[in-house]
């Protein structure tokens, strides 16, 4: 029996954050794939209170919430850091995790999939809330420094999944002319081996996306 | 940059939860810390400043460097005073369920401001939701323990705090009683054992400023979210 099992889903950013993770650490893992529109009793059993995923599961036992499942495995094993070791970088990163997840994602989604005013207030919100992220990035490689660390990892969603979208939705919020040093920071996060082996092939989210825009969709579909 | 002579200090504002969970931590820890009251209705440049992402506070300035967001301020100063009353348990499974703990009630920070917009006419529903959540921390968050952290205050116990002073204002001004002994009585007893510790008992405000503090904030943030909520 393996030690250390994920529940995750394949197109989620989330649970691929979680998988970055593991294998920075060189964790051997199980993982198990989740039909999020038919959820299991494994699923419902470790993580019943928000019957999502990703869950990662150690010797038995569930931790739930991406951000918080990334720092049990900087806490638990050896290997490269994904948090920095200075409370204060640590306070940073921490910071702009929560930045990008709670404030930019939301926005940035409902750009591409709200008809009408909705979309377009919401694109303008996340056309500002993105100006805090190129900023931030402007004079470094990665949000970690030289090395991708616990902001890169929790970025996946702006750095690989919206750009699925954005195209697939005709939206034009995060383009080089007005993000050149987000859109820089794009172009190495996806080419990074660590990165790139933890990502859904973009025709297969290309088709995923299509589904969760169709009228009369009555699959899993992301609350946002 | 004035020099104060202190090395902490925290940027915040009277009746603010958010900054009393800072305060709390930076008290039980025994750090010493210069307070700035800041006016919400008319922000100082240092303020816009120090975070100018989100410009509210609390914002804890350490060696003249800004940490913002209460809950990663509490990890901040879990992180750089960690052997002053440890807020954290030693084991990181347990400390990840602790964030687990504070991250969900988090994510139902929808429930609590519907709960706490509400009026004698509208109250039933987001009482019962607001209910259906406390019970969930009451039995799975806190069991048995004294305190979420254990025998002793822990970060979920700071980050629940305002159940023991704010949330009875909301609860008067919505009409309706949800944190009572007899719907949850032992979320109930540990809010009175909260109250009674001393560092705890000596900053909580005087209950009928507070309410009326509250009534104000209540019409510009929280009645906006019933609507989304019901």
């Amino acid at each position: 029996m393996a030690e250390v099992k994920l529940i995750g889903a394949w197109f989620s950013p989330f649970s691929r954050r979680v998988e970055m993770a593991l294998k920075l650490k060189g964790v051997e893992y199980e993982y198990i794939e989740e039909d999020l529109s038919n959820k299991s009793p494994l699923l419902l059993k470790y993580n019943p209170i928000h019957k999502k995923v990703p869950v990662l599961l150690h010797n038995g036992k569930p931790i739930a919430e991406s951000s918080i499942i990334i720092e049990y495995i900087d806490e638990t094993w050896e290997g490269p850091s994904i948090l920095p070791k200075d409370p204060y970088e640590r306070a940073m990163a921490r910071f702009w995790v929560k930045f990008i997840d709670e404030k930019c994602t939301v926005p940035m989604w409902k750009a591409c999939s709200s008809p009408g005013e909705e979309g377009e207030k919401a694109k303008e919100e996340a056309a500002q809330l993105l100006k805090f992220v190129e900023e931030e990035i402007k004079d470094k490689k990665f949000f970690g420094g030289d090395n991708i660390g616990l902001v890169d990892i929790s970025a996946n969603f702006i750095g690989y999944w919206f750009g699925i979208i954005q195209e697939l939705m005709g939206v034009e919020l995060l383009t080089k002319e007005k993000y050149p040093n987000l859109c820089e920071w794009i172009d190495g996060y996806i080419n990074h081996s660590f990165v790139k082996d933890n990502l859904p092939p973009k025709d297969k989210m290309t088709e995923v996306f299509k589904a969760f825009t169709q009228p009369g969709y009555s699959g899993y579909k992301p609350k946002v | 940059m004035e020099n104060s002579g202190h090395i902490v200090k925290l940027y915040g504002a009277w009746g603010s939860p958010f900054v009393h969970r800072v305060i709390w931590a930076l008290k039980l820890k025994g750090v010493e810390y210069e307070y700035i009251e800041e006016d919400l209705s008319n922000k100082s440049s240092s303020l816009l400043e120090y975070n100018p992402v989100h410009k509210e506070v609390p914002v804890l300035i350490h060696n003249g460097k800004p940490v913002v967001d209460s809950i990663v301020i509490l990890e901040y100063i879990e992180e750089t005073w960690p052997h002053l009353y440890p807020l954290l348990p030693a084991d990181s499974y347990d400390r990840a369920l602790a964030r687990f703990w504070i991250d969900f009630g988090q994510q139902k920070r929808p429930t609590v401001h519907a709960f706490c917009g509400s009026s004698k006419e509208n109250n039933e529903k987001t009482g019962e939701k607001m209910l259906e959540t406390l019970n969930i921390i009451q039995d799975q968050a806190l069991g048995d323990k004294k305190f979420f952290g254990g025998d002793s205050i822990g970060m979920v116990d700071l980050y629940f705090g305002w159940y023991v002073q704010w949330f009875p204002c909301f609860e008067q001004l919505a009409g309706l009683q949800v944190l009572n002994p007899s719907n949850l009585p032992k979320l109930h007893k540990w809010a009175m054992n909260f109250k009674e510790e001393p560092i705890i008992k000596e900053t909580l405000y005087d209950s009928k400023k507070l309410l009326l503090h509250l009534e104000g904030i209540r019409k510009k943030r929280y009645m906006a979210a019933q609507a989304r909520v019901l």
